[in-house]
């Protein structure tokens, strides 16, 4: 049997309403596990950091992590949500071979946090507001490695690996409440509010949000209802969402799929897909029709949570700036108009520019540098801005060297290459690569007389008052010190030499 | 010398060892040597540890020769470890074939603790399968026998410790008590069988049965050094969250106070529920002449009536399976333990293991808890389960607003014959009739000799409040020596001899 046709997405828009739920996973970046004192540290040695508890050995028994519950309860309050003032873990039993206990501990139901909400900014300037159903505390599973199958998925693999490494890592898992109207919006509105969530998360320092290392890891579910009929449609909750990018094709393509299906007259199964990053399209993977039954019961081996109200008061001073009170902050201080500012923001450059401009940049040159030069860079990579492989103190001292006239704006960006490719700071680039303007004045004064004197008519022009035909001697002498001139200081000497 | 050795009480060797009249090592080889000459008959351990033993005790000696004090009031004192405790230098089973040759990357806390204070740990005794039954029958490794009689069983889960003490292969020995695991074998074997209150004696390193139950607790000959090994296990850990931060009461104190044999002032509460119908004349005998026994120590009875007893059982059997469903998962052949190598995939070997690794009780109650745990029945079962929970702690409650202690008879009936109610799992779960209400309320409970009833031991119980521990222990030993002031001696001394032993 093969997929009806995608249906073109203008038409889908205007035959459906979807219904948009986003399920997001976070990896908190605690020192040690949820329930024991094992090390987190992302990319270690396969199951070196691992002990009795988080290995589920006979007789090992977990202890909360303090710190966990301290930024779920920031994160909860950070989400406009109520705390709850007692809470119990439960057991979610499946068996996997990846989960050490077969059973993941998890706040089921008595979530620490509930009823918030998220502001969220629209390209157009607009803002969305997404509920929040609750942010729960949880444990994440081990790692399995699938070898031999073509895939690397499990089906047909000759043996897999297992490190248990992320065993025990505290995650907190943040439902929405379905959004719903957002209509033709419905892929931005998904991708905008897990921005918004990551920015957040970011603000509060309580997670590495780094999608592409599955410390931030979303589920889509959408469902699609004939239009303005209310009746809710059958959902799917797509996994393995890993990039903001994806978070938008995956709600695009499920909304192209559903209607594909439900316009051919087929119903739409309740079921786990998977995405694709390279078709960005999603595959069927478990089916969610035999309901798997978890057989929750209170975690007995520990105690409730029971955040005493001074202690959450006490969190809620800790509280950084909400981004988007920070944004309009930032547009004011910057003179911004609310489309740069979108600009900015959609471009992951906000972070990076304020932590620039906190490293001795002025605004302005921050800017440009983050939303011109370094978004090509991070683009022709496939990156994130925030991926690229220089910190906003190293933008801050390129802009310093020119703004001292050490470098030319065409040597910055050759420096910014060379700290991209991983040849160090600024100045060891400066000093491996030799780049610095030419600021010996008798040089320059040689290569000026010598590019004047090659092109005598050019030399007369100028000496009669057309200025701008200097350009062609500040070409000659910029190919003559191979760039290393400070081109203003160039056309400076040219006026000189040739009205002297 | 060595046979009169194995006779003393753990207080006595202790006393020996630390004014240097004999030595740990000599205490220690006694005992080896007793285990080496009765145990094939009994088959309390499963792992004798005589090199371990030896040179732990050799270390009491060399600290005591250098001028130091004692580790602890038990230090050089031998002890038998029931098998479900982790330990580093030892195989730990459960009782159980899915952990046949396990050696444990870490210790218990409980074990830890008998460490330092320097106790000679011999081996890891016999039990019924992951804690579940009450006859050792459900072991993995063969029943053990009931030094009283070696045709019967010496009660369960901890049979094995009970029988150790019995058979004088051990002056201490420590079990779990996650239904009556501990007081039942104890009043089987004519010994003293303690449950502390939950969370009194950290769970870390004990293999959960079911973990809202489990409590592991100290055996011995008599109250007294019970009282003894309660302090040295007993306390704060913060490895087990459900671990109570508060001192452990002075039960010791307690103990030698009771000695005194004055109960003046003190009220016992005789629990109506328990003690009639259902239970075997002898003992119902030996619980009246208890009672007469505690009234003649000045205590005053109060009857008390705890109505929701009788639903304990029926509530225990849903909650009991339903933890354990969820805590014997992790046994999946993945990291450890048996692993059975048929199927082509992770759930198939899995599931071959589980299908090799576990005996039939154990799959029994795996099932009966998947179910209850099951969407949709859990309301009915689980759910209701706890509401009983509840209300059982509140008769607790009550009649703790009426007497100081409680008391009944620690089990229906004496030690039955081998083979008589393994194919009988509700004959078998009667057993623990009058131990559950404790366990499902987290409070307090001990089993001391109250004499012999058709010529095999019949257990008192005696029940506290959550951390009432110190007037239960005072209470136990008044008895005691009453009891042995009337039988002109301690009630094991009257243990036959058993074949391979001169005493």
């Amino acid at each position: 049997m093969t997929a009806p046709a995608l249906v073109d997405f203008d038409e889908v828009v205007e035959r459906f309403d979807p219904m948009l739920g986003l399920e997001v996973h976070v990896e908190l970046n605690t020192n040690t596990k949820m329930f024991c004192g094992c090390p987190t540290t992302f990319g270690a040695e396969p199951n070196t950091q691992v002990c009795p508890t988080c290995l589920g050995l006979p007789g090992s028994l977990p202890v909360v992590n303090r710190t966990a519950v301290e930024s779920a309860i920031r994160i909860g309050l950070a989400l406009n949500c109520e705390i709850a003032p007692w809470g119990r873990f439960a057991r979610k039993n499946y068996f996997y071979p990846d989960m050490p206990k077969n059973f993941q501990t998890s706040q089921y139901d008595e979530p620490i946090a509930v009823n918030g909400y998220l502001d969220v900014l629209l390209d157009d300037g607009t803002t969305v507001r997404v509920e929040i159903e609750r942010a729960h505390m949880e444990e994440d599973t081990g790692k399995s490695l699938h070898v031999g199958g073509a895939t690397g998925r499990i089906h047909g693999a000759e043996y897999s690996l297992l490190d248990y490494n992320r065993a025990g890592v505290p995650l907190i898992e943040i439902v929405t409440k379905m959004i719903p109207g957002t209509r033709e919006r419905a892929p931005e509105v998904a991708r905008a509010y897990v921005t918004a969530l990551r920015d957040l998360l970011r603000a509060l320092g309580v997670s590495d949000v780094r999608m592409d290392q599955g410390s931030m890891r979303c589920d889509v579910n959408l469902s699609l209802s004939p239009r303005d009929s209310g009746i809710l449609g059958t959902r799917s909750e797509t996994k393995n969402v890993n990039s903001l990018r994806s978070v938008e094709r995956a709600v695009r393509y499920e909304m192209t799929r559903q209607a594909g299906v439900l316009l051919a007259g087929e119903p739409v199964v309740q079921e786990t897909r998977h995405f694709e990053e390279a078709g960005g399209s999603t595959r069927a993977g478990r089916r969610k029709e035999t309901a798997e039954d978890y057989r929750y019961f209170p975690e007995p081996d520990l105690v409730p949570i029971a955040p005493p109200a001074e202690w959450v008061e006490e969190l809620r001073g800790t509280l950084p700036e909400p981004p988007w009170e920070r944004r309009r902050r930032l547009q004011a201080e910057w003179s911004l108009t609310d489309e740069e500012l979108r600009d900015l923001v959609n471009a992951g450059a906000l972070d990076l520019i304020e932590a620039t401009v906190a490293a001795g940049a002025p605004a302005g040159e921050a800017r440009s540098w983050w939303v011109a030069y370094l978004a090509q860079q991070a683009n022709s990579r496939g990156v994130e801005l925030a991926g690229l492989e220089i910190t906003p103190a190293q933008v801050a001292r390129v802009i310093a060297l020119v703004a001292s006239g050490s470098l030319n704006n065409k040597l910055a960006r050759q420096v910014v290459d060379g700290v991209l490719a991983g040849e160090g700071s600024p100045d060891d680039v400066v000093a491996a690569r030799g780049l610095a303007v030419v600021s010996d004045e008798g040089a320059l004064v040689a290569a000026v007389d010598e590019a004047l004197a090659a092109q005598p008519d050019v030399a007369e022009k100028i000496r009669g008052g057309k200025v701008q035909a200097a350009g062609a001697i500040v070409g000659a002498v910029m190919k003559a010190t191979k760039g290393q001139a400070d081109a203003k200081r160039v056309r400076e000497l040219i006026i000189e030499r040739v009205g002297a | 010398m060595s046979a009169e050795l194995t006779r003393l009480t753990a207080a006595e060797l202790a006393e020996k060892i630390h004014t240097r009249e004999v030595s740990a090592v000599e205490v220690a080889q006694a005992h080896l040597d007793r285990v080496a000459a009765v145990d094939g008959e009994v088959h309390a351990f499963l792992h004798v540890a005589t090199d371990a033993a030896l040179a732990s005790a050799a270390m009491v000696d060399e600290g005591l020769a250098a001028g130091t004090a004692p580790a602890s009031p038990l230090a050089g004192v031998p002890l038998a470890l029931k098998d479900v405790f982790t330990t580093l230098d030892m195989p730990t089973t459960a009782g159980s074939k899915i952990l046949e040759g396990w050696r444990p990357p870490y210790d218990a806390t409980v074990t830890s603790r008998l460490r330092s204070a320097g106790i000679t740990i011999l081996g890891k005794t016999n039990m019924d399968e992951f804690a579940m039954g009450s006859s050792t029958e459900y072991s993995a490794y063969g029943v053990t026998r009931n030094p009283w009689d070696t045709s019967r069983v010496p009660g369960g889960s901890g049979g094995g410790s009970a029988a150790a003490l019995a058979s004088f292969q051990a002056p201490l020995a420590i079990g779990t008590d996650t239904g009556g695991s501990i007081r039942q074998p104890a009043a089987f074997t004519g010994t003293v069988g303690v449950k502390p209150t939950y969370g009194g004696v950290s769970r870390y390193g004990l293999i959960a049965c079911a973990s809202s139950l489990d409590q592991g607790g100290p055996c011995a000959r008599t109250v007294l050094d019970a009282a003894l090994l309660h302090e040295v296990i007993g306390g704060y850990d913060p490895l087990d969250s459900t671990s109570i931060d508060e001192r452990v009461p002075s039960v010791v104190e307690a103990a030698r106070l009771g000695t005194s044999g004055d109960l003046s002032g003190l009220r016992v509460g005789v629990v109506r529920e328990l003690g009639g119908e259902g239970y075997q004349a002898g003992v119902r005998a030996s619980y009246e002449e208890a009672l007469r026994q505690l009234e003649k120590l000045g205590a005053e009875l109060v009857e008390v009536s705890c109505p929701h007893f009788e639903y304990g059982l029926a509530a225990y059997y849903l909650i009991l399976p339903s933890e354990v469903s969820s805590n014997l998962a992790r046994f999946d052949a993945m990291r450890y333990g048996l692993r059975v190598d048929k199927g082509a995939s992770a759930e198939e070997v899995m599931a071959a293991t589980r299908e090799a690794g576990f005996g039939p009780e154990v799959k029994r109650r795996i099932m009966l808890g998947t179910y209850a745990l099951s969407s949709g029945y859990y309301d009915a079962y689980y759910g209701q389960a706890q509401k009983v929970r509840t209300l059982i702690s509140r008769d607790f409650a009550a009649a703790f607003g009426q007497a100081d202690v409680l008391v009944s008879p620690a089990t229906p009936t004496t030690a039955f014959p081998i083979g008589d109610k393994v194919d009988d799992p509700l004959a078998m779960y009667l057993n623990d009739l009058a131990t559950i209400p404790t366990n499902l309320a987290g409070t307090a409970a001990l089993s001391v000799p109250s004499g012999l009833a058709d010529g095999l031991p019949v257990g008192l119980q005696v029940m506290a409040p959550a951390l009432g521990e110190a007037v239960m222990y005072r209470v136990a030993a008044a008895y005691e020596a009453a009891r042995q002031a009337e039988d002109g001696g301690p009630l094991i001394n009257r243990v036959p001899s058993l074949p391979g032993g001169v005493a």
